[in-house]
């Protein structure tokens, strides 16, 4: 983890010696930040949207005034405060906002205008594509499997196969789950549910081990045993049984 | 483009063998090493004489027994085609030769370096992969890779990798790689993940997935009555 902090204050201190830049687009054109949003200034002024922000976050005032561009710090007194003090609280503020931003970022996601921005990065295929050749290349959401702090690196899930995946790209696989949330992509599904009835109308196709053209006998060792896990339901005998799954599982297994 | 020149400037040196050459290419990763007494082997050679033109000068500039004079002679177009049809006859032979005793231990080395990559898949927890094509007849597709754990296909992760052709490794290869090593076949992951808001599950989502492990119930269920072990290699985690 330190190591990724002294990568990114590398980052910052050659983009502190050029010209004044906003921290929010810059944070979000870094190399690797691709799955962040841009979250507009507004919603995080807003107190209700940040509620309880504070306990999570240290220095959460310098980090939120460091976010919207609102800290002074000129880079003359970054450099040479005296003992070298301001350098180093200073790099604690960019840890604290890279923290406090991305946990702003799991909640503006689930806005109506975090979703549209999700949407836009989704039709780009900013997240990615799924890595199933049966998909067919549908693009990928970004998924927490925690919404705590430092718990879960960030997910790929696909709408068509309905599986989670890890990022093509080691740049992407340890960025912090919590930043997205767990409830992305249910959100995601349900503002837009066009989504869903796509995916729905999609052929469902699955492979199967095959030997000169022959399948592997179901009782060996390498005999099919994951074809549920692709499968869903197509004759009337089978929605039947889907209609029984509603609530829980059927106890009598037939 | 640029991989072309190098291999041919350096074969022609014959500082190093066109196969070893062919192998230390950025791509060429997911290919093994065939003996050249494989290659030499007409028996092992039948049918694909049409695959190339001037087979046997394609052959003899793989294993490295073409003349240097010939070579010299060749103008950089007739050397550039012979070095894509090396590869492509290269290739083909692969197809047969991975599935032999022989070729089957190479790839075993290989997919225990994980040299064909890892299943995405986040429940599979980053099981190797194995390499595997949907035709055995070179020009219609590249290649895939299989996952043992979820026992599906994934696009490789990387271009040098999408455009090779899966005719180089053929339909039959996982199905006879797991065939011959029982014991990689891993147990199965049962987990699976439903879309949740705040917690709760989304209910159609979850009912499928309920379905789909009463599938997963009754296949076990009828499988045990056919006295499968699913506490072993095959079974379930
Ligand atoms: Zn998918
Ligand atoms: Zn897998």
């Amino acid at each position: 983890m330190s190591e990724y902090i002294a990568d990114r204050n590398d980052d910052d201190s050659s983009e502190d010696s050029g010209s004044y830049e906003e921290w929010i687009p810059s944070f979000c054109a870094r190399f690797g930040h691709e799955y962040y949003c841009q979250i507009p200034s507004e919603f995080l002024e807003d107190d209700f949207n940040m509620t309880a922000l504070a306990l999570e976050v240290p220095l959460y005032r310098q980090a939120l005034d460091l976010i919207l561009d609102l800290e002074a710090v000129s880079d003359d007194e970054a450099e040479h405060g005296e003992n070298g003090q301001p350098e180093v609280s200073r790099s604690l503020v960019e840890h604290a906002a890279e923290q406090l931003y991305g946990l702003a970022h799991a909640r503006y996601v689930l806005t109506r205008p975090g979703l549209q921005a999700l949407a836009e990065k989704f039709d780009r295929r900013a997240f990615g594509t799924c890595p199933r050749y049966h998909c067919g290349g549908m693009q990928l959401l970004p998924c927490g499997l925690s919404d705590t702090l430092g718990r879960q690196p960030v997910r790929l899930y696909c709408a068509c196969c309905g599986d989670l995946y890890v990022p093509a790209q080691a740049r992407h696989a340890q960025l912090d789950g919590c930043f997205w949330g767990t409830s992305l992509p249910g959100v995601f599904l349900q503002h837009f549910p066009e989504l869903g009835e796509y995916v729905g109308k999609r052929p469902v196709q699955s492979y199967s081990l095959r030997v000169f053209g022959f399948g592997v006998n179901e009782r060996a060792v390498s005999g099919a045993r994951m074809a549920w896990l692709r499968q869903r339901p197509s004759t009337e005998e089978e929605w039947e049984e889907y209609a029984k799954c509603e609530y829980e599982m059927p106890t009598e297994v037939s | 483009m640029e991989d072309n020149m190098d291999g041919m400037t350096d074969s022609s040196d014959y500082v190093e063998m066109w196969i070893d050459l062919f192998l230390g290419r950025k791509g060429s990763e997911y290919f093994c090493d065939i003996d050249p007494d494989y290659i030499t082997d007409r028996f092992n050679l039948i049918n694909l004489q049409k695959t190339v033109p001037k087979f046997t000068q394609v052959i003899q500039y793989i294993v490295d027994e073409l003349d240097e004079t010939v070579l010299e002679s060749m103008s950089h177009s007739r050397l550039e085609q012979l070095e894509n049809d090396a590869r492509k006859l290269y290739g083909l032979i692969h197809a047969r030769y991975i599935i032999t005793i022989k070729g089957l231990q190479k790839m075993l080395q290989k997919y225990r370096d994980a040299d064909f990559g890892r299943c995405p898949r986040v429940f599979c927890n980053s099981q190797p992969l194995l390499p595997v094509g949907l035709h055995d007849v070179p020009g219609i597709d590249s290649v895939r890779l299989y996952c043992p754990a979820c026992e599906d296909l994934y696009n490789p992760k990387s271009s040098r990798h999408s455009t090779i052709d899966g005719a180089y490794f053929g339909t039959s290869f996982p199905g006879m790689f797991l065939q011959a090593f029982p014991e990689i076949v891993p147990r199965h992951p049962t987990k699976t993940y439903v879309p949740k808001i705040f917690g709760f599950e989304l209910h159609k989502q979850a009912q499928l997935a309920r379905w789909q492990e009463l599938q997963r119930l009754k296949l076990q269920k009828s499988l045990e009555a056919k006295n499968v072990d699913f506490s072993k290699n095959g079974g379930y985690k």
